[in-house]
């Protein structure tokens, strides 16, 4: 495998090594150098160590019975560390047959680099492939009109939670409109709690707030036009007028103490919530399970609420509009000899969401993208939030990727840091938006 | 990055029997190979990358200037350099007088000090992660310290008020690497002729007196040594941070090697994270440089003349 590299390919795989090599990243960078190239039709997948590991794994070993001819060999690792390694192997040209990916901006640059394979054949061939995964999920996979990445694991928006034992203590409804939350705020720290618990530590739930901010209140052209990099596109009032209602909301008190030393990964944030030290939290459905675990008998008593981010009076956005992660894809790599490619692609096509890897991922506390999954939600655990966060995924308008995930990788840990500022109210809203365009225009 | 001691090893060829210096040349060789493999191409591959557009998958194109001067323009670069600036400062004010003490006090060879020594050794022995993670939980404001031990000074925004984000870095990166420095003043101290202090006494000076005229001088070149690894040590410091705070509140704690990360492994910008690679091995060995000529430009002379 290694005589039919082209030199240019050698002079980048230099490159790469002499990076990681001068820079000391060996954590991340090169720890372990690439998978192991095996020879013949055995594919080699990465992964990621999170919920739906098991499943994974399930669905490898049954695929390696059925095949013995054309393993899979599958490592797992954790996100962040995993994201440096599999662009350094890609840009090595020593990605595994089966990329692990967010799409957005990662799967765009694989794309322009001719990293991954088009997918689109098996699509037209195996039409019941792409038939089965809801179209708002499928479409982040597909760039220009061809599918470069297929959905491999669950559907993750956005939602708000509320510990309903605190909002029937201080009198009030979950809030439905953002006047509902201003007027929120005093009745809860009237009873002595924080309204709304936030990770200010990790930065992206602080992003939630504003994405659901600008579309309730601009419609989602806003995003599209920042997304395109048109010039000035962050001046838009939505963004400046999304920006204001966050840190009035930070000057109200809506916030808990010290929020910036909250870390979302601790888990303290939702500690918060179901401890009845805060009201409301505004995160992703996949943080159910988290609560869950942290306090079973909180979700067992039916203390939990959840309701969809509230709307703005007299805001363009479409209300059934929500953000998060639509799921995780697997892309296949354009370096793997062709018959790794194929065993790759048949796997995608056959050993995804067969019977029991659908069953699998419904038993993590997870709702897999597919049409209509809602029916066989009814006898898991928690059915009763499962199908509200299918609904959620089904019915939006749109499903936003989240923006730190969709924009080009350079731009994401500027606009987390320019953002978490803004909270901070350690840079103005102007500021923020001068700094955006700046960094957009790069 | 300790490179420049090399150079200081070349003496007059030893001539042996059969009168060939050749032979002997061969065994710089081991030491050259590896050095020239792990430590000058590398640093080559980065000087050329730092002129190249590469974002860590695609091609690598001609970039001419640009990368240094868009890195050079960028006020982060600037600022994180003086945050480095700043971090080994005051890092450097906090380590070297514990670790003085502390090597002094474990030199003894009593059995509770020599207890108390390993207990000391702790903090080096966790890896930088797990330190970080575990005082992220420990600063939280609601279910850390504070909410453990009622004291209203405990009850902080450590990591969210960018002043206290620096000093709970420097303490924790202090707290993981004293208890190394120390190890090396104790052997440095145990190293001293104990007749120079029964000397001393004899002639009536007390502890303290033996402390800054014998112990302190005697200790000159373990403070040189100690000194350098602490100061370019906190250059490579990137992964407790990165833990920590991730460089935050803004760019508060964004110190050089991270903002390097940041902009190679986040930005995918090789090019500028090998621009801001090269500074920071040049900084790194103007400040080794810097610490050896402290040291005095007789260092092969002996602090032990009439022990």
């Amino acid at each position: 495998m290694f005589s039919v590299l082209s030199p240019q390919r050698n002079r980048r795989r230099l490159a790469a090594l002499t990076v990681a090599a001068a820079l000391g990243i060996t954590i991340a960078g090169c720890g372990s150098g690439g998978p192991s190239q095996t020879s013949g039709a055995t594919a080699t997948m990465w992964s990621l160590t999170s919920g739906d590991q098991p499943v994974i794994k399930d669905a490898v070993a049954q695929w390696n019975e059925k095949n013995p001819d054309r393993k899979i060999t599958v490592e797992f690792f954790a996100s962040d560390a995993y994201k440096a390694k599999i662009r350094t192997a890609v840009g090595a040209g020593q990605a595994p047959t089966l990329i692990f990916n967010w799409t957005g901006g990662v799967l765009q640059s694989y794309v322009d680099n001719k990293a991954v394979e088009d997918l689109s054949d098996l699509v037209k061939e195996k039409p019941d492939v792409a038939d089965r995964y809801l179209p708002s999920v499928l479409q982040n996979g597909v760039i220009d009109g061809k599918t470069y990445a297929l959905p491999m694991n669950k559907v993750n928006p956005a939602t708000m939670y509320f510990n309903k034992d605190l909002l029937d203590k201080a009198g009030i409804e979950p809030p439905k409109t953002w006047d509902d939350i201003m007027a929120a705020v005093p009745k809860l720290k009237a009873i002595g709690v924080a309204p709304f618990a936030l990770g200010g530590q990790t930065k992206w739930p602080e992003l939630i707030w504003l994405e659901f901010l600008v579309d309730r209140e601009g419609g989602s052209g806003v995003w599209e036009r920042i997304q395109k990099g048109e010039p000035d596109a962050w001046s838009d009032p939505a963004v400046l007028d999304a920006l204001k209602k966050i840190q009035q909301l930070v000057d109200a008190g809506g916030f808990q103490d010290s929020f910036a030393s909250t870390a979302s990964n601790s888990g303290s944030e939702l500690a918060l919530l179901y401890t009845g030290k805060a009201a409301m939290c505004l995160q992703l459905s996949s943080q159910f399970q988290a609560i869950k675990q942290g306090s079973p008998d909180f979700i067992a008593n039916d203390k939990l609420g959840y309701a969809p981010f509230p709307t703005i009076d007299g805001g363009k956005g479409d209300p059934s509009y929500t953000v998060g992660s639509p799921a995780n894809f697997f892309s296949v790599s354009s370096t793997a000899s062709e018959a790794q490619k194929k065993t790759a692609k048949d796997f995608l096509a056959s050993g995804l969401f067969n019977d029991s890897y659908t069953e699998g991922i419904i038993k993590t506390g997870a709702v897999p993208p597919l049409k209509g999954v809602d029916s066989k939600l009814g006898t898991a655990p928690d059915s009763e939030f499962l199908k509200y966060t299918y609904d959620q995924a089904a019915n939006a308008s749109t499903f936003q990727f989240s923006w730190d995930q969709a924009v080009d990788p350079s731009l994401a840990d500027t606009l987390l840091t320019h953002l978490s500022q803004v909270f901070l109210k350690q840079e103005t809203p102007e500021q923020f938006v001068d700094a955006m365009n700046a960094a957009s225009k790069k | 990055m300790s490179a420049p001691t090399l150079t200081r090893t070349r003496k007059p060829g030893v001539k042996s029997i059969d009168g060939t210096r050749a032979s002997l040349a061969w065994l710089t060789v081991p030491a050259l190979v590896f050095f020239v493999a792990f430590a000058i191409i590398p640093l080559g591959g980065v000087i050329v990358l730092s002129f190249m557009h590469w974002d860590g998958i695609g091609e690598i194109s001609w970039a001419g200037f640009t990368n240094w001067a868009s890195v050079l323009s960028d006020p982060l670069t600037g600022g994180s350099l003086w945050t480095t600036v700043k971090v080994i400062l005051i890092s450097c004010a906090i380590q070297i007088p514990i670790s003085l003490l502390l090597g002094v006090f474990t030199a003894g060879f009593q059995r509770y000090r020599a207890v108390l020594s390993v207990l000391f050794f702790v903090p080096i022995l966790l890896s930088s992660a797990a330190v970080a993670l575990t005082f992220t939980a420990l600063l939280d404001p609601n279910f850390g310290l504070s909410g453990a031990i009622p004291i209203e000074a405990l009850k902080q925004d450590w990591l969210g008020n960018p002043d206290l984000a620096l000093a709970v870095v420097v303490f924790v990166l202090s707290w993981q690497h004293i208890p190394f420095h120390v190890l090396v003043y104790q052997g440095g101290v145990r190293q001293i002729p104990q007749s120079l202090y029964e000397a001393a006494s004899i002639d009536g000076a007390n502890v303290v007196q033996q402390f800054f005229t014998i112990t302190v001088p005697q200790l000159k070149y373990t403070f040189i040594t100690s000194t350098t690894l602490m100061v370019v040590g906190t250059l490579t410091y990137f992964d407790l941070i990165f833990v920590l705070t991730g460089g935050g509140p803004g760019h508060a704690t964004t110190v050089l090697p991270l903002f390097m990360y940041l902009e190679g492994f986040r930005a995918n910008d090789m090019g500028g994270a090998s621009v801001l690679g090269v500074i920071l091995a040049v900084f790194g060995l103007g400040l080794a440089l810097l610490i050896q000529r402290l040291g005095g430009k007789n260092r092969q002379a002996s602090q032990l003349e009439g022990a």
